[in-house]
């Protein structure tokens, strides 16, 4: 039960862009379209989940004040990894996410998951919230894509789903990512608000 | 001329919090108040145009030496010990800088623009004065978004606005319209 609520806290409550805001740039950057958001959400998740377990396997034996540095070097040698399989197998998506792979690094959603739970934690355990978290922050960049690209471009993960007429270009461009990120995160505060308010109700 | 160009593009055509999406996690973070905005934005581009001076001469050793796959991993081991050593530095010898500077010096490590100004310098091919001036533009177009940001988001405070717009969500849609001010910016130089 309690490794069940280790992965899905990072679906809706610790969700870590619109109630941790946490790893804005790559959020607001990619999800140009629903595709490079799922991508993206992937490799980071890929990244936070090896990087999780290995962090979590050596917590033991790594001196506390010299642990960030270590901690880092670990991140950016997984992220090497990635950067030269994305780059080997699926070279289109390699391309268009370019300068924000090498960024995974430097997202502070995998830093700060090694630091609040990996280097506390075991290893199933770690790799369960990293994988949950890492789920969590792929949905919402999809969600955030989608919703650009539909209202962008009239597709949703290239299907298209109205004509051209109904397009606002401006969705696509960097104001609609801010834009679309800001009222999301109204509405996920609306919804918390209301949640509140029903608690204390009954 | 060109590095004049390099300059203005990266300040203004491709600015680096409205266009190209990097380093908005300090940028949401800190411009709450006009003078940590400041602090902020002057101890980013001073480690900007320096890191990018160190990793410049490291690309052209890892090149020499045909190890360019570790450029990630040195590059952030590279940006994180200069980071410290600058705090050490300032500690011992201006108190009143570190003071004013110190407490941003930690969350600069992970700002992405370091790292990726750093990377887009080895990618484009720069060199050397070209890194600096391209370094140089991206730390005063990040102070100057903090700056524009800080001063509408202390206005801001004084306001009503519904209750599930407060803090981060309005703080986005302003960026947004911002942002769209400086797609204005767009087709002013042809590189």
């Amino acid at each position: 039960m309690s490794s069940l609520k280790e992965f899905t806290k990072g679906f809706f409550k610790e969700n870590p862009t619109y109630v941790q805001v946490l790893g804005m740039c790559p959020t607001l950057a990619v999800t140009t379209n629903a595709i490079n958001g799922l991508g993206m959400g992937l490799a980071a998740t890929s990244v936070l989940a090896l990087s999780n377990i290995a962090i979590s396997s050596i917590r033991k034996s790594v001196p506390k004040n010299l642990r960030i540095p270590i901690f880092i070097t670990l991140i950016a040698t997984f992220v090497t990894i990635l950067d030269l399989l994305m780059h080997a197998f699926i070279y289109d998506l390699w391309k268009t996410l370019g300068l924000f792979i090498p960024l995974i690094v430097v997202n502070c959603i995998i830093m700060g998951r090694a630091e609040a739970f990996a280097s506390k934690n075991g290893i199933w355990a770690s790799f369960l919230d990293g994988l949950g978290v890492g789920l969590g922050f792929t949905g919402s960049l999809v969600l955030l894509g989608s919703i650009r690209e539909l209202l962008g471009n009239g597709t949703i993960f290239g299907i298209q789903l109205w004509g051209k007429a109904f397009n606002v270009f401006v969705m696509i461009l960097p104001p609609g990512g801010y834009m679309t990120l800001g009222l999301l995160a109204a509405l996920f505060a609306f919804v918390g608000l209301k949640r509140k308010q029903r608690g204390e109700q009954k | 001329m060109r590095v004049f160009l390099i300059l203005f593009s990266a300040l203004l055509v491709n600015n680096y919090v409205f266009i190209r999406f990097l380093g908005i996690c300090p940028f949401l973070g800190v411009s709450k108040k006009m003078d940590t905005a400041v602090g902020m934005g002057f101890a980013a581009t001073f480690v900007l145009v320096m890191s990018s001076v160190i990793t410049w001469f490291v690309n052209k050793l890892l090149i020499a030496l045909g190890v360019q796959f570790l450029q990630i991993v040195t590059f952030i081991l590279v940006i994180a010990t200069f980071v410290q050593f600058v705090e050490f530095f300032l500690k011992k010898n201006s108190p009143g800088l570190y003071e004013a500077l110190g407490i941003y010096l930690p969350l600069i490590t992970t700002n992405c623009i370091i790292l990726g100004v750093a990377i887009l310098n080895a990618q484009a091919n720069y060199s050397l004065l070209e890194a600096v001036f391209h370094a140089l533009g991206a730390g005063i177009g990040f102070l100057l978004a903090l700056v524009i940001f800080a001063g509408i988001r202390e206005r801001l405070e004084l306001y009503e606005m519904p209750k599930p717009f407060e803090g981060l969500p309005i703080a986005l849609i302003l960026a947004s319209i911002i942002s769209m001010a400086f797609m204005g910016f767009q087709g002013l130089i042809k590189m």
